[in-house]
């Protein structure tokens, strides 16, 4: 198949960007959007112009590396992230525009590729359960009813892409942050730092510039892990009940 | 303090949004109430007026309740639209470069014109107190001292009626996303059913709420409801 | 059977003989003649000679303390953030030193780790089967074809335990079962259920509470990250590892980074075979970095191949991925008998023009047969020609995995139950529903049991420098049991690496060392030159299409059965090409920004070195064994046949400079509480 890209180009975080076109000839159905992407930059590379720069690593669908806006939805068309994404999902002749996730928090570092150094910011400021190597008491002594622990993994899931933010409306990362609170407060191991966790989390979010959420749910549509809407329900309640302890 | 750390998030913003969403809402399920009166005829819708004013007498002064009531919306006006516009602002700030294209997948409209549906409801807001309540314009010059009469003197203008429908429209689709939203924003939505119980309930009510204020504009064009 | 492991090893068709069946070399072999130089034999001095289940207790007890208030003086510089280092960074943060802490990747919990699917062993015993330590490190010793250090496998079954501990209590979200107690299963060909898992995830969940405690240690001020940043040089003075240079792979700046440790956490090198089911960043560079400093590269040639992976659907192909084994349980694996059947609709293939060639060579155990058997079979069926899919390069490279026997016997709900998430993986990925037409599958590059040569402290032949993970080669021996990677990720990080690395610390304080001291400025400059080389050349072919040809070299010569013959010829090619990618690389774009054409450029250039020394490795070894088949040594029906007499021994192989050959030193393997049987399938 034939296809024209619009695709973001940008040499470095301080310089302008705009949207370049390239043809490409022979697209085979069977390739991955990442490997089409390859494929032109070989052809770039050949033609003297430097590739495109494009994040990835795992390609198959876990570490969370990739992410790119195409035709305006947060890893396209279908359900899964950009690195499973495959051509048959794109029709002969199509044009397709690919853009970063566009963030202010998520500043890009160059072409389609963004800085999400803000998630991990987010995870520093409560996203774990404080507990020193080898205090731990033993596994067994704290049983934890089967429909928690499957709701913990459910959510545990998230890969940390940031296309809930890429495709909210408001930029909030709500999604992200609602899933590691479900995750760590759905665990008895979690509760003693719920109150603070919750707090600390939602504060290094506003203070990242993200936006605040109201509920449209772009962000589930758009996660590849489906990580439901419920997590946000669950991070709101929780900062509820942290402000009624005082917090 | 950590106490002003929390209530200082986004999500406590979006608290806000939702109390004063709600104490609207029962205003609005209130007034609407009160409109449907018309039905039964200008004594009733006019006593139902009055006794507005009467409520909670003589352990309150005359108007007392109404004025209660009515700082308790301007309160929740302030707070709702404060709130609108800080979280409108933080939005337009993460993401100040666009899509250029932008799909919104998965999305209801209404979640989308929330803003500029709340700017649309507090425009038709204004108008509708010069109208009705602080103004008082009747637009076929009119009787402005009979409630009933007012009312029914601006809904024959037919672009009246129109300017309420399009505000009931607004109204309504505000309510279908305002109403689960503000429950998730409370935390009661923590699972799929629940989620979609909170959104059946908040499309009801929404229709409700506009058909039910529509009713009587409709009514008084089509002659149903007559002086 | 859960269906969503997809590394699930084969039920253990693996039986045992006496020693004495083992083959014996009828002549004096030394096929690497001239491509290596013998050196002294190489001892582990490190564990404490006391029986094998006090060994660690001693080793712990004996290690020096660091006095908590000099701890803060120390530091520490641990390249990568999987489940070996980010786990290391988080225990030694917590301890007090200072920690800084390096990955290629945006975020440290990107880490390939994230990408292990069925599950982490311990030997908890929790099903009451009859597990133990000394079992875990039994079956973990036979499974490596017993070329492990028996001490090092033996305290990673012990330490085991713990690791379960530490991660629920970190809020992993293991399976569970309905009392709400810890759910097991069973794993990696062996009796017991010691399997932990988070369905098909698990790696992902660990790696995610390594990196939660992480960036606790981050907020607490004690590990600082550097995040796209890659370490391009390790830097010795003295005979000793004291810092790294590492490139910001975003401004470009080459920096430098001075500690009185370093550790190297930084992964395994699968990536030399172009495709692999690795990571599009993994690489070699960090550890052959280290390798041309001094430290000894062990075993190099110890390659784990999967035979249930996605064939290659074309020559655009970027990598591959992993589908669960225990599919073997159910699908029947055939090729046409006529090769002029291959490119046919295969439900039109009628059932005697099949040839459901495992079945047919193994009728015992037929599709069940071991990993290396299934495919060593699919490549020789591909060979002839009889290979299925889309051709490419003109090889058609791919068999038949068959459900219609299975979806009749257990219905498609049976099968959706059973392997659901795999049946959707699969059509994803080639588009191609599997309960309409047969799965198509081939053997990939998985894992490599050889790494960076390592003591019982993990220390590497470099003082100083202490590698964990994948990236050394201590505990997996030949061959890896399903689920032990991660076990080891973990054991080495949080269990281990914290108490040995003490001892080494308690020397300090160690004297200062200033950007300025020549061993640092040298380090630096080789670096910047061998980047200004890569822009500067200017030629006509792209990084990607060197590492392809590499791959297939590699893959051709040195992948699942490896000859005399092969292996030489592959040494050529390998040094011809690489001659040519020095002289020939087009590198675009300029040094000061983000610029994966380099990055790239940069490993390649290590892989090529990498893997000319895989290949004398596999040429010296003229055995068969674990992960590597020598076609020499081979039964009448082509069983591996070990060489225990010749060949049980590590072989660590020195750098002896650009243009020297390597030398090669032995550590002899030593089994006092196990022993050594040949494995038979039969
Ligand atoms: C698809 C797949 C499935 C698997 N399933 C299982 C399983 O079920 N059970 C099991 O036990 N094992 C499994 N394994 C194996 C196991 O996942 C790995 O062996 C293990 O996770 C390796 O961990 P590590 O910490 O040593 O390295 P990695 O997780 O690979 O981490 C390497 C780190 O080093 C960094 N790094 C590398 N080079 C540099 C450099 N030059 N500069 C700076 N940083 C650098 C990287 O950024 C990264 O942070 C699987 C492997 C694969 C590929
Ligand atoms: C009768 C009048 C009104 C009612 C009943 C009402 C009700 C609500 C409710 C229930 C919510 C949901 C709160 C939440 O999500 O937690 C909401 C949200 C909102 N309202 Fe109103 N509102 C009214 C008027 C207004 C006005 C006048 C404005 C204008 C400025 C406005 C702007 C908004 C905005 C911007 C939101 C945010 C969207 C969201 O949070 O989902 N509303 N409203
Ligand atoms: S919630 Fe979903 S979209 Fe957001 S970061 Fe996690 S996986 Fe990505
Ligand atoms: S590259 Fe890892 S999720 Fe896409």
């Amino acid at each position: 198949m034939n296809l024209t890209l619009k695709i973001w180009r940008q040499p470095d975080a301080s310089s302008a960007g705009a949207m370049h076109t390239y043809e490409l000839s022979d697209v085979s159905p069977d390739m991955s959007f990442l490997e089409m992407l390859d494929v032109l930059n070989e052809q770039l590379n050949e033609k003297g112009e430097e590739p495109i720069a494009f994040d990835s690593d795992c390609r198959e669908g876990i570490c969370g590396t990739c992410g790119l806006m195409i035709n305006g939805d947060a890893h396209g068309p279908e359900v899964t992230t950009t690195c499973q994404l495959h051509m048959r999902s794109f029709k002969d002749g199509e044009t397709i525009t690919i853009e970063p996730w566009r963030s202010d928090a998520f500043p890009v570092v160059k072409d389609l590729i963004v800085d999400r150094s803000a998630f991990d910011r987010i995870i520093q400021q409560g996203g774990y359960i404080s507990v020193n190597t080898g205090s731990a008491p033993e596994a067994h002594s704290v049983p934890v009813p089967r429909d928690d622990a499957l709701r913990a993994f459910n959510v545990a899931t998230c890969i940390g892409c940031g296309a809930c933010v890429a495709a909210c409306p408001n930029g909030s990362a709500s999604l992200f942050m609602g899933a590691k609170i479900t995750h760590l407060g759905e665990l008895p191991q979690g509760q003693p730092e719920r109150d603070t966790r919750v707090v600390n989390m939602v504060a290094q979010h506003d203070h990242e510039g993200f936006g605040g959420c109201t509920n449209i749910g772009a962000c589930t549509a758009a996660c590849p892990k489906e990580i439901p809407l419920d997590v946000i329900s669950q991070l709101n309640k929780d900062l509820r009940t942290a402000i009624k302890h005082g917090h | 303090m950590t106490g002003a750390r929390a209530a200082r998030t986004t999500i406590a913003l979006k608290l806000g949004m939702a109390v004063s969403g709600f104490i609207f809402l029962g205003f609005v399920l209130a007034h609407m109430y009160g409109n449907l009166k018309a039905f039964a005829g200008q004594e009733a819708f006019n006593e139902y007026a009055h006794h507005l004013r009467e409520l909670g007498e003589p352990m309150l002064p005359h108007e007392g309740a109404l004025w209660i009531i009515r700082l308790g919306l301007i309160l929740s006006l302030v707070v709702h639209v404060a709130c609108a516009v800080a979280l409108w602002r933080r939005a337009a700030r993460a993401r100040t470069t666009r899509y250029v294209v932008k799909k919104n997948t998965g999305v209801t409209r209404a979640s989308l014109m929330m803003r500029w549906g709340g700017v649309t409801i507090f425009v038709f807001l204004v108008w509708h107190l010069l109208n009705f309540t602080i103004g008082k314009v009747n637009p076929q010059g009119g009787a402005t001292d009979d409630p009933y009469l007012l009312m029914v003197d601006t809904f024959e203008v037919w672009w009246m009626t129109v300017i309420y429908l399009v505000a009931m429209l607004a109204l309504g689709a505000h309510l279908h996303h305002g109403i689960w939203s503000a429950a998730q924003t409370l935390g009661w939505t923590g699972t799929a059913a629940k989620r979609q119980r909170a959104k059946t309930f908040g499309f009801v009510v929404a229709l409700i709420v506009s058909v039910g204020f529509s009713l009587v504009p409709l009514a008084v064009l089509a002659g149903i409801i007559t002086k | 059977m859960s269906h969503d492991s997809h590394d699930m090893d084969m039920p253990d068709t693996v039986t045992s003989t006496e020693a004495s069946a083992s083959g014996s070399l009828d002549g004096d072999y030394d096929d690497a003649a001239g491509y290596y130089t013998p050196g002294a034999p190489l001892f582990d001095t490190k564990a404490p000679d006391v029986p094998i289940a006090e060994r660690w207790q001693t080793r712990k007890f004996e290690a020096r303390l660091v006095n908590p208030a000099n701890r803060r003086k120390l530091s520490i510089i641990i390249v990568g953030t999987g489940l070996a280092g980010a786990s290391a960074a988080a225990t030694l943060g917590e301890a007090g030193y200072r920690v800084k802490s390096f990955c290629y990747q945006d975020s440290p919990r990107r880490a390939h780790s994230i990408a292990a699917q069925g599950g982490i062993n311990a030997a908890k015993n929790y099903k009451e089967d009859g597990d133990s330590v000394h079992r875990l490190f039994y079956d973990t010793v036979k499974g490596g074809d017993y070329r492990s250090r028996e001490s090092n496998v033996y305290r990673l079954a012990e330490v085991s335990t713990n690791i379960i501990d530490q991660c629920v209590a970190q809020g992993v979200p293991f399976a569970r079962e309905y009392g709400g107690l810890l759910d097991n299963r069973s794993f990696g060909g062996v009796q017991v259920s010691r399997t932990f898992y988070a369905r098909g995830q698990t790696g992902q969940q660990l790696l995610i509470g390594a990196y939660q405690a992480l960036e606790r240690q981050v907020a607490a001020g004690t590990v600082e990250t550097f995040t796209r940043h890659e370490m391009l040089e390790l830097i010795t003075v003295d005979g000793k590892a004291r810092g790294i240079v590492a490139r910001d792979m975003v401004t470009g700046a080459i920096e430098t980074h001075l500690a009185d440790v370093v550790v190297l956490a930084s992964g395994g090198y699968g990536n030399v075979f172009y495709l692999s089911t690795n990571a599009m960043g993994c690489n070699v560079t960090a550890a052959w970095r280290a390798h041309r400093k001094g430290a000894f590269m062990a075993n190099p040639c110890y390659t784990q191949i999967h035979p249930t992976c996605i064939p290659v659907s074309g020559s655009h192909q970027s990598k591959l991925t992993l589908m669960s084994e225990s599919l073997r349980n159910d699908g029947r694996i055939w090729v046409p008998k006529n090769q002029a059947d291959c490119d046919k609709d295969p439900r039109e293939i009628p059932e005697e023009d099949r040839d459901y060639y495992l079945e047919r060579i193994y009728p015992s155990f037929g599709n069940l047969v071991p990993r290396d058997i299934a495919s060593r079979a699919a490549k020789n069926v591909c060979d002839e020609g009889r290979g299925v899919g889309p051709e490419v390069d003109g090889v058609r490279r791919g068999v038949y995995l068959d459900f219609s026997a299975a979806i009749e016997r257990l219905g498609k709900k049976g099968i959706t139950e059973k392997y659901d998430n795999l049946f959707d993986m699969y059509e994803r990925i080639t588009g191609e529903n599997p309960f309409e037409v047969p799965m198509r599958i081939y053997p990939a590059v998985h894992y490599v049991m050889g790494g960076l040569w390592v003591d019982y402290d993990l220390q590497s032949t470099i003082p100083g420098l202490f590698v964990t993970g994948e990236a050394n080669f201590s505990d997996h021996g030949a061959n890896r049991l399903g689920a032990s990677a991660l076990m080891q990720g973990l054991a080495d990080g949080y269990f281990v690496l914290p108490h040995t690395i003490r001892d080494y610390l308690a020397d300090g304080p160690f004297e200062e060392i200033t950007e300025d001291h020549p061993a640092v400025v040298e380090a630096r400059e080789s670096v910047k030159s061998r980047i200004d080389h890569f822009l500067s050349v200017n030629g006509t072919r792209s990084v990607d299409s060197y590492h392809r040809e590499l791959g297939n070299i590699m893959w051709e010569y040195c992948g699942m059965e490896r000859t005399e013959t092969g292996l030489k010829k592959a040494i050529d090619l390998i040094r011809s090409l690489k001659d040519d990618f020095y002289r020939n690389v087009k590198v675009l774009g300029s040094a000061e920004t983000l610029n994966q054409s380099l990055e790239k450029a940069g490993r390649v250039a290590d892989f090529f070195e990498l893997g000319e020394l895989m290949c004398i490795d596999a040429l010296n070894r003229r055995e068969s064994c674990g992960g590597h088949f020598r076609g020499e040594s081979q039964t009448e029906d082509g069983e591996a046949l070990r060489h225990d007499d010749e060949y049980a021994y590590v072989a660590a192989w020195e750098w002896a400079g650009e243009d020297s050959i390597p030398v090669l030193h032995k550590e002899d393997l030593v089994y006092t509480a196990i022993e050594m049987k040949q494995r038979s399938y039969k």
